[in-house]
């Protein structure tokens, strides 16, 4: 199967999903308990810029099958967006507030983008021109 | 779950290049009834924490949590090896009918485990650092965090695209084989990781 150069889109996002998962396995380790968050800031920094650069990369792509890639990733979006707020609803119940809410929300905000952006590259990268599909 | 809609099957003719035609059953990527399903139990687990109370949380975190390792370890160490084995129209046929189920009941199992075992860590002190237990708790978010990356970074995306690619009027058997590998390895990986959670898991509740 010959296949046309592609940015590493799924190993960069799988890096930015492992440092947002540590963030968050660093915070949980903590909570309910106060939280220096300085490793959890770093992580999510690394991770939102992993994620940066992914966009960057994808949207320098040629020739992609881009409405594949918005009609799925915008579905997929909504299904993580609904996770994310279900994460984050579970965290406001146990009333967590303040640096360590906004660093958890941020997390969930990358997380609940890079997912779909790998959900919707993987189906776009081997959409054939000439296919219509339903989802 | 819902099942599939299935309605008047496609004849795939240029799905195996070498070998007969083959008819594939037509399918929903994302099955809508379920999303029925799926929100009911959004909503009761909702209520579950929202309650915080004990038999609620257990009930959810015992039952997302054993309804996830077992499709894992039965789809990963039984299942994927025969899925491995099987001619391509059975594989088509077999992963029509399945995949379009996991997309909805595995995001929402893991989804209802974690979120009520959060709670439940908390209600029960497990979860503090405080608790002796505390170990095998941080060694547990390791655990699924290590799942997570799998499942969210590969394991799904690979699910979608197989569905995609089987949707088309002429499926390419190599992109199958290809996402189909990716899948089956993932879910193997995921299964033996599953049997580190059973550790765990059943620890804490020893303990």
């Amino acid at each position: 199967m010959s296949e046309r150069p592609l940015p590493p889109v799924t190993a960069l996002g799988m890096a930015s999903l492992a440092l947002i998962v540590a963030g968050g396995i660093y915070l949980s380790a903590h909570l309910p308990q106060h939280v220096p968050l300085g490793p959890a800031v770093a992580l999510l920094a690394a991770s939102a810029l992993l994620l940066a650069g992914n966009i960057f990369a994808l949207s320098r792509v040629r020739d992609f099958a881009w409405d594949r890639f918005f009609s799925v990733a915008r579905w997929s979006l909504l299904a993580y967006a609904v996770i994310a707020g279900m994460i984050l609803y579970a965290f406001l119940q146990d009333h967590i507030r303040g640096g360590t809410l906004v660093v958890l929300t941020l997390s969930l905000v990358v997380f609940a983008v890079h997912v779909p952006m790998l959900v919707g590259f993987t189906v776009a990268r081997y959409a054939g021109s000439d296919v219509r599909v339903a989802a | 779950m819902a099942d599939t809609a299935i309605s008047a099957p496609v004849v795939v003719p240029e799905a195996v290049p070498h070998g007969p035609p083959f008819e594939r059953p037509d399918f929903d990527i994302v099955p809508r009834r379920g999303l029925v399903l799926v929100a009911i139990v959004a909503v009761a687990l909702i209520a579950a924490i929202a309650s915080n109370k004990l038999w609620p949380l257990t009930f959810f975190h015992v039952a997302g949590g054993a309804a996830w390792t077992i499709i894992d370890l039965f789809l990963g160490l039984v299942l994927g090896p025969i899925i491995g084995r099987m001619s391509i129209p059975a594989r088509v046929e077999f992963t029509t009918r399945l995949m379009p189920k996991m997309v909805l009941i595995m995001p929402t199992v893991v989804t209802a485990t974690l979120a009520a075992g959060w709670q439940l860590g908390l209600k029960t002190g497990n979860v503090l650092s405080s608790s002796p237990n505390h170990g095998w708790i941080v060694a547990s978010y390791i655990v699924v965090g290590v799942m997570s990356i799998l499942a969210l970074g590969l394991l799904e995306p690979a699910n979608i695209a197989v569905l995609f690619e089987l949707k088309k009027p002429r499926p390419n058997p190599e992109v199958i084989e290809r996402l189909m590998k990716r899948f089956i390895y993932c879910a193997g990986i995921l299964g033996v990781m599953q049997i580190a959670t059973l550790v765990i898991m059943t620890k804490l509740a020893s303990s």
